[in-house]
């Protein structure tokens, strides 16, 4: 089974990566981006196909390494 | 006063944390690498030294809080053991949540390397009792994460305890946004543990023990942590 984690920024925390990136577009000129938050994407997979399971061992390896939840919100997808 | 300095791969300032403790209490520290599980026995201060741990991997000492040997540098913590945490170290001790906040990315996007005034705020404790309340120092700074942020409850909490070590000022001990280098939340350059035997900061005190290399206003916290 394949999933995906995303992990962002909160708001409100500044992110200095992203506003260089949003700088950089728009040096090169790319319309209508008003502003640019970055983050990390982790593709996982995982053993067995119980989708319940492996949501919790997902959001424990958020809560224990992949996401620093003081400063960041993680998302999970699965499939 | 036992001293043992954790290594973790891709530090770098184990040398100077070395010399730092040797020339204050005579004794040269045990290097103890992260694989391990246990401190050496009769262990009275663990440092973790600066550098780049994993190669700031994931989050800048993200993958480092989480090696075997920090188990028991939370239980030399919990028991009231002295942990100094300089630089890298300081994100590691964050990480482990043996220290509150977060060390993010430098507000100006730059990488400092240069040296830097900081106040002592509170010279009541294990490691800043050799310096007066006060005493604006010159340590050197290096690093591209070092701006201290925490939720504003914690802030206040840690302000209020008398929990910063440490802030970025000028010679004169002025403390604003000019003299702030990375966007510290109130200009924190290091922090304590609730308990007070826990110290993370981001400059670097052990460059700064020799005059021939720019100044000894370091030496007063190993003074401080040996006496």
């Amino acid at each position: 089974m394949k999933a995906r984690v995303i992990v962002t920024l909160k708001s409100g925390v500044l992110d200095p990566q992203g506003k260089a990136i949003e700088g950089a577009l728009k040096a090169l000129a790319v319309d209508g981006l008003k502003s640019v938050r970055q983050g990390k994407i982790f593709d996982i997979e995982i053993d067995g196909e119980d989708h319940a399971a492996a949501r919790r061992r997902l959001a424990e390896a958020c809560e224990r390494l992949l996401a620093n939840t003081i400063v960041e919100n993680y998302a999970i997808e699965i499939g | 006063m036992r001293a043992a300095v954790i290594l973790f791969p891709g530090i770098n300032r184990e040398g100077d944390a070395a010399r730092a403790l040797k020339q204050a209490t005579g004794a040269t520290p045990t290097i103890v690498w992260h694989a391990e599980r246990e401190l050496p026995a009769g262990v009275d201060l663990v440092v973790l030294p600066g550098g780049f741990s994993y190669g700031d991997y994931l989050r800048c000492g993200a993958i480092a809080a989480r090696a075997p040997i920090m188990k028991a540098v939370g239980g030399h913590a919990a028991r009231g053991g002295l942990v100094l945490g300089i630089c890298n170290g300081f994100q590691i001790l964050c990480e482990a949540g043996l220290l509150p906040g977060v060390l993010m990315r430098n507000a100006q996007r730059r990488f400092l390397c240069k040296m830097q005034h900081v106040r002592v705020e509170n010279a009541q404790t294990p490691f800043t009792r050799r310096y007066a309340p006060g005493q604006v120092v010159k340590f050197a700074i290096a690093h591209g994460e070092g701006n201290f942020v925490a939720d504003d409850e914690t802030i206040e909490r840690i302000e209020a305890e008398g929990r910063v070590a440490f802030r970025y000022s000028d010679a004169e001990g002025r403390v604003g946004d000019a003299t702030n280098p990375n966007g510290s939340t109130h200009s924190i350059a290091g922090v304590f543990n609730e308990r007070f035997n826990v110290l993370g900061l981001m400059p670097h005190p052990e460059n700064l023990i020799d005059p021939l290399v720019g100044g000894v206003d370091g030496r007063a916290l190993f003074a401080s942590l040996a006496a």
